[in-house]
């Protein structure tokens, strides 16, 4: 039983850097694309923005909460501003003013976070966030975005910018394997299906979703037919993704770099639940926070490797098949 | 420590103390020397002269706490904590790395010796204030040193806690800027000013002195100065060079977070005050 597609996963460019040169192409096309940054632009890369468009870059110093503020200021007479800092930091420190200043006036900001889950490493804990996707989520009228690799980052960069509406945008430190051609389309809200399978249904984001591949390829080897889709937006869910896999596979594992409890994998079940209840497991980070080290290192002793899906996938299967 | 008051003492040993901050953020291949040298004479006077503690007691109720607010310039409080025999030395060549009791930013349920823990600038502070105004409620007579960044002080958070130290008279509470005048960016007047720093802090009730961050008979005078209870919590404001000691890092923000290898550290340690600087 062969994969129909197969993935050379070559390693890219990091999420943060594409992000940050998609922004720059969005500048050229658009006056009204602006960047605000918190002293971190050469990190969440919008420093290329601030090289070709000056005037349209807004450095706010080390004063997170500030920046969103002056976003929903900029975005409340018609500017796009993305706004770009650590994950942590953006969406820990500013959340009072992406609540009460963006997302219930519904002002149209974009938020870009960087650095995002355990796979930052060595500067560790205080520096990692592993919650974001849920605080994203809790926003009314938000959209959340996980891109897994360059492609899927420009195009969702793209989507978000077209958006009216506020969007929150993951992106990650390391540079990622490349899964898609560059010719991929992305929709705000549609899953991609990145291998066929009917056994079980492997549901990732961002740095995951390269796992997850190397997951069903794994399994695919043991005769287990995998199901691979893309869920690079956490919100809106693509439900109807989600209910065909759950009446097509009868089992679901979800894969992400985030607190197991309270990420996308809740948010999955939470759709399961509703309209078409199965077998379900989860791989994430369980209820702690990491510490410092190499991102491989992190990624493999909390859980977020291929081997670990695997291993969640034939759970899933076995507890599907009733043994 | 109630040692004689030596400044050639507490030269040579902040030298050795950057030594150890450039072998080890090069050993683990990240982490911030910019900051942590120009930080690091003033945590060699208090650790090494100031501070009323006990390394074979890290948990010692009554012992003075220091809250590096500043957390990414843990480099220089462990190499200082190392050498005051609070953990082996040897701990310090795993900084960073998967078990380490050395976090990338400070971790007080890790590491002994550390107060607070901290990485999220401006967070620090605030719990400083806290532990002071607790120090107070308990009638505890040891003193609270925080120290912070001149971006940190970008941060809002920063404000509202030195307006509630003001407020409550917190006179136990000493508060240091290692004014390096240089963040991530770029330098800090650039990015969003800061200054005059001086006069921010006398308008929020706070006791200010103003220093060279490098020189120990000024840093000596101030924090001696800053014992002496005023009815107002204290700051002091300590003028500093970003990458302090090593010539080609001085004055660069650039170095705030760049790696280098080993071997460039054993470069950078031939270049330790070559010259004859302080």
């Amino acid at each position: 039983m062969p994969l129909k597609t197969r993935y050379e996963l070559n390693l890219g460019m990091a999420t943060r850097e594409a992000f940050g040169r998609a922004l720059v192409e969005l500048g050229r096309e658009n006056p009204n694309i602006m960047a605000v940054d918190a002293d971190l632009s050469k990190s969440t890369f919008t420093h290329l923005f601030a090289k070709e468009f000056p005037e349209r870059f807004v450095s706010c110093g080390i004063a997170e909460a500030n920046m969103v503020g002056v976003a929903a200021g900029l975005a409340s007479h018609g500017k796009i501003p993305f706004a770009a800092s650590f994950s942590c930091f953006l969406l820990n420190k500013a959340f009072e003013q992406l609540r009460v200043t963006v997302a219930y006036p519904g002002l149209n900001v974009k938020i870009v976070g960087t650095h995002s889950g355990i796979s930052i490493g060595e500067d560790g804990p205080s520096q990692m966030s592993v919650e974001e996707i849920s605080l994203a989520c809790s926003l009314p009228g938000f959209v959340v975005l996980a891109p897994a690799d360059e492609v899927a980052t420009r195009a969702l960069v793209r989507a978000a910018a077209e958006h009216v509406g506020p969007v929150f945008i993951r992106t990650g430190r390391p540079r990622v394997p490349v899964i898609y051609s560059p010719d991929q389309r992305f929709e705000i809200g549609k899953a991609i299906e990145l291998v066929e399978g009917s056994d079980v249904t492997i549901m990732a984001n961002g740095l995951m979703v390269a796992e997850a591949i190397r997951a069903a390829e794994a399994l695919d080897a043991e005769g287990i037919s995998v199901r691979v889709l893309d869920l690079h937006t956490v919100k809106p869910l693509d439900r109807e993704a989600i209910r065909k896999a759950a009446e097509e596979t009868g089992a679901i594992v979800v894969a992400e770099e985030h607190l197991v409890d309270s990420g996308t994998g809740v948010r999955v079940a939470q759709a399961v639940a509703e309209m078409h209840p199965c077998v379900m497991e989860f791989v994430g980070i369980q209820n702690t926070y990491a510490e410092s080290g190499p991102p491989e290192a992190l990624l493999e002793k909390y859980g977020l490797t291929a081997p670990h899906i695997a291993a969640a996938a034939r759970k899933a299967l076995a507890r599907k098949r009733g043994r | 420590m109630t040692s004689e008051f030596d400044p050639a003492r507490l030269a040579a040993i902040a030298r050795d103390l950057r030594v150890l901050i450039l072998r080890m953020i090069a050993n683990a291949g990240s982490g911030h020397p910019g900051g942590s040298l120009s930080a690091v004479d003033i945590i060699t006077y208090l650790y090494f002269r100031h501070l009323r503690i006990d390394p074979e007691r890290p948990h010692w109720e009554d012992r003075d706490r220091f809250v590096l607010s500043k957390g990414h310039c843990a480099p220089a409080l462990y190499a200082a904590l190392a050498r005051r025999g609070y953990f082996p030395e040897a701990w310090l060549w795993t900084l960073r790395d998967v078990g380490s009791p050395l976090q990338g930013h400070p971790d007080m349920r890790k590491t002994p010796g550390v107060d607070m823990t901290t990485g999220s600038l401006g967070q620090g502070f605030a719990c400083a204030v806290g532990i002071a105004l607790g120090a107070r409620l308990q009638g505890k007579t040891y003193r609270v040193y925080a120290m912070l960044s001149d971006a940190e002080l970008q941060e809002g958070v920063t404000w509202e806690a030195a307006l509630a130290a003001a407020h409550h008279r917190l006179d136990n509470l000493i508060a240091v800027i290692d004014n390096n005048r240089c963040q991530t960016d770029g330098f800090t007047a650039d990015i969003v000013a800061v200054e005059p720093i001086d006069e921010k802090w006398s308008a929020f009730g706070w006791d200010v002195q103003r220093i060279d961050g490098h020189d120990f008979v000024q840093i000596h005078a101030a924090f001696q100065r800053a014992l002496q209870p005023r009815g107002r919590p204290h700051v002091i404001i300590a003028d500093t060079v970003k990458g302090k000691g090593v010539r080609s890092m001085e004055n660069r923000p650039e170095w705030h977070a760049q790696p280098f290898t080993p071997e460039q550290a054993e470069v950078f340690i031939g270049e330790l005050f070559e010259g004859g600087s302080s």
